[in-house]
């Protein structure tokens, strides 16, 4: 049932404009594999040209070894979930998830019979009569997964499925598809500019910009080990501080900033500088630490507000570099903090990530 | 400020009057003059009520093929103008941007045209290819071509009436069924035409209405032949009666009717869609169930129609004209009697007709022309033109009209009894040329 996903250099290119260019990657069969990547990147792009919309200006597109090249969408195994879902809306719910199969020729009451099943799949049983525009927006995001999922598809696309939904509800649906995912075991491409959904439903994410794929990981690496400027600016939070690289040994590279100061951190990507090298060191707001007297990777910093967030708050200091931005567990002990308050902070060479200085994506 | 917004609203109300009646006002009067026995359409004087006009519409020979051949080719211009007019909304859709303006001012061209042109052309056109075809009779037929002209601009009409609906669709839709295994031609017929069955019924309609009232193609193209809107043409040319303003009330009915069906269905639709409150109201209650429903409406429509229609037929307003027959032969004879002395020229004395059963109230005689001009008694305008409402075709058919008001006319229009050498030569002749001279 589930078909690998193979893109052998696909670059597609509209008149002068080049929406992907050259990504090469596989996908398993039955892996949760997500696309992340800021609005215009040309992750939606290569998601129409896996469906068929859109064939590759140069490269191959194989699905379960099999080139897809002059194969429409409607011949494909795949299934695509719109963006705006695109359900059917003069159609009942019941004849939405049975539409793939009314195109195919089947009866009226296996139809019926296995519209029932979907829809006690995406626990709507008993709602099939009911008009699409009578449902909520989350049980239509299911009926547009009921009604992909009719087509008994190998491949499953999602194009920003759930950025319709408010967030309570979008939290919500992101556990709801990966169960989903896990029960029928299929192939999931899922693309998002929303790099939470990303992280918590992926096997493996896919960072793109600019038509470029920047890194391919499991989330914990894309997280913590940033291969790029722009994966390290675009997922989650960070500070970034610029400098030149000092000296390298093994791992650990020693970085002079403007200030003076040196600090130390790990190469990412294994990559090897040489000294001089315009590089930036990333530091994640919650592994900065408030500096002990045996730490070092010192910076002073004064304070410049503090937000109070629950079970964090997020402080922001002036640095001689650059602006920090600093994030605290909430440990019951009242805060000492102030704005004003000038104190040092520290990092762990182990958690910092040197990178050659690139695009950052904008905040 | 209490007087400038009383103000306000008389002349915002004096505004909405006016409005109307300038809408309004020439179709009422129309309708009325349906119903006025009078040879001419007018409504004062008001003469007799009758529904002759309606019979004499209905035993109208040319008007009724005319009406034929309008719906042959209403039927046959809304089978190939709306699938055109669909196709070429279509390419533009998915035409780019600047493919789409020049496609869009190619496609509106045939509005812009004036109708002769399309007219004359389209009968050179087709001449020309018949004959290359070697006289292919069908291809100058008058239907044919009619329909052929009449296309060149409806569908461009349809073509705006799909534009404007397929702007609201969302072609994600039918991505969506190729990508759920449909064929293009099933994403078509599944997805996007249930989507424009609205438009659909629109451009339908407004393709029918405007093939029934186009003249000026039509005159060209119909050749031999008439359409509805010809035939009224030709009537208006050679003379009307009322029986045009019978037309007029049996097309505003329809017209009435079909609105009011609308109105009630598409308020029906509406609350039971927005579904809650209105459609528990409606749905909860059996007597305004069935009474809110169209069909119901429309049923009761048809049988105040039907009610009228009989009521009408069995009305008999032969009395009534015969009365007004009447009065003007004995307001004329009197005229004839006076004016006899003052024109020594006569050649023949006319014979004294048969005196009037009741002659006009206005004796005296001081003044020959004082009955005639004073008003109040007389029935007809102060130009006694119209000879006492001659029957017309259909009111001479009609036995019980006919038989008694022929004999005394027979004097009136007897050549020989007049004084003057214009004499009508029959008697239906429109007043322009029938004024005898008194």
């Amino acid at each position: 049932m589930t078909k690998t996903v193979n893109l052998d250099h696909v670059t597609i290119r509209f008149g002068s404009y080049t929406a992907v260019d050259n990504v090469d990657l596989s996908i398993a069969g039955g892996e949760f594999f997500s696309f992340l990547g800021p609005s215009g990147c040309g992750k939606t792009t290569l998601l129409r040209c896996i469906s068929g919309f859109v064939e590759p200006t140069a490269g191959r597109v194989l699905i379960g070894g099999k080139d897809m090249r002059g194969i429409g969408p409607n011949k494909r195994p795949t299934a695509l979930i719109f963006q705006n879902l695109a359900l059917f809306p003069l159609m009942s719910v019941a004849d939405n998830i049975a539409f793939p199969l009314e195109v195919r020729g089947v009866s009226k009451r296996d139809r019926r019979r296995r519209a029932d099943q979907l829809l006690e799949l995406i626990a709507l049983a008993g709602q099939g009569d009911k008009k699409v525009q009578e449902l909520s927006g989350g049980q239509r995001q299911r009926v547009a997964i009921a009604r992909a999922l009719a087509v008994e598809p190998d491949i499953l696309l999602l194009d920003e499925p759930l950025s319709a939904l408010d967030l309570k509800l979008r939290q919500h649906m992101r556990t709801e598809l990966r169960a989903i995912q896990k029960q029928v075991g299929l192939t999931f491409i899922y693309i998002t500019h929303d790099q939470g959904e990303a992280l918590i439903m992926s096997d493996r994410v896919a960072v793109m910009s600019a038509g470029v794929i920047e890194q391919i990981d499991v989330p914990a690496a894309i997280y913590d080990r940033p291969r790029t400027s722009f994966v390290a600016s675009f997922v989650g939070e960070t500070n970034a501080l610029h400098g030149k690289v000092g000296a390298q040994e093994d791992d650990v590279v020693a970085l002079d900033l403007p200030s003076g100061r040196r600090v130390f951190g790990l190469a990412g990507g294994n990559r090897r500088y040489r000294p001089g090298d315009a590089c930036t060191i990333f530091i994640r707001p919650e592994q900065l630490k408030l500096a002990t007297a045996e730490s070092f990777n010192r910076l002073p910093a004064s304070v410049i507000d503090i937000e109070f967030e629950g079970s964090t708050r997020h402080i922001r200091l002036e640095a001689e570099e650059a602006q920090l931005r600093l994030t605290l567990m909430n440990e019951g002990t009242p805060a000492s903090l102030a704005p004003g308050d000038r104190l040092e902070l520290s990092f762990d060479p182990e958690i910092a990530s040197v990178l050659p200085s690139g695009p950052m994506a904008k905040a | 400020m209490n007087v400038g917004k009383g103000l306000n609203v008389l002349l915002t109300a004096l505004f909405i009057t006016l409005f109307f009646a300038f809408l309004f006002g020439p179709l009422v009067i129309m309708v009325i003059t349906a119903f006025n026995s009078s040879v001419f359409p007018r409504i004062s004087p008001w003469d007799c009520f009758t529904t002759d006009w309606f019979r004499t519409l209905a035993g109208d020979r040319m008007l009724l093929s005319g009406l034929l051949n309008t719906m042959i080719i209403g039927a046959g211009v809304i089978i190939v103008a709306v699938p055109v007019g669909l196709a070429g909304a279509l390419a533009l859709a998915e035409a780019s941007d600047r493919l789409r303006s020049i496609l869009y001012t190619v496609m509106i061209v045939p509005i812009l045209l004036p109708g002769v042109v399309i007219g004359i052309s389209t009968i050179i056109f087709w001449n020309w290819l018949s004959y290359r075809l070697g006289d292919l009779e069908f291809l100058t037929d008058g239907i044919f071509l009619s329909i052929l002209g009449q296309v060149t601009f409806i569908a461009a009409y349809s073509m705006l009436v799909f534009t404007s609906r397929l702007q609201r669709y969302d072609f994600g839709l039918t991505e969506a069924a190729l990508d759920l295994g449909a064929t293009p031609g099933q994403a078509f017929r599944k997805v996007l035409l249930p989507f424009l069955r609205p438009a659909i019924a629109s451009a339908a309609v407004l393709a029918f209405l405007s093939s029934a009232e186009n003249y000026n193609t039509t005159a060209f193209t119909i050749g031999a032949q008439s359409t509805f809107t010809t035939v009224l043409a030709s009537k208006v040319r050679y003379g009307i009666n009322p029986s045009i303003s019978a037309v007029a009330v049996i097309i505003i009915a329809i017209t009435l009717v079909a609105a009011i069906i609308n109105e009630v269905h598409g308020r029906r639709r509406h609350a039971l869609l927005s579904g809650g409150r209105a459609r528990a109201r409606i749905m909860g209650n059996p007597i305004l169930c069935i009474a809110g429903h169209p069909a119901f409406v429309a049923l009761i429509l048809l049988v105040a129609i039907a009610a009228a229609v009989v009521a009408g037929g069995r009305y008999d307003s032969s009395v009534c004209t015969a009365r007004i027959l009447e009065e003007k032969r004995a307001l004329q004879e009197k005229l004839m009697q006076q004016m006899t002395p003052a024109a020594p020229a006569s050649e023949t004395t006319p014979a004294p007709p048969p005196p009037p059963t009741s002659p006009p109230s206005t004796g005296g005689g001081l003044n020959p022309y004082s009955g005639v001009f004073g008003g109040g008694s007389l029935p007809g305008p102060a130009n006694p033109a119209p000879p006492a409402t001659p029957p017309s075709p259909s009111a001479t058919s009609s036995p019980s009209a006919a038989g008694q008001p022929t004999n005394p006319y027979a004097n009136v229009f007897s050549p020989g009894n007049l004084p003057g050498a214009a004499a009508p030569s029959s008697p239906p002749a429109p007043p322009s040329t029938s004024s005898p001279p008194p």
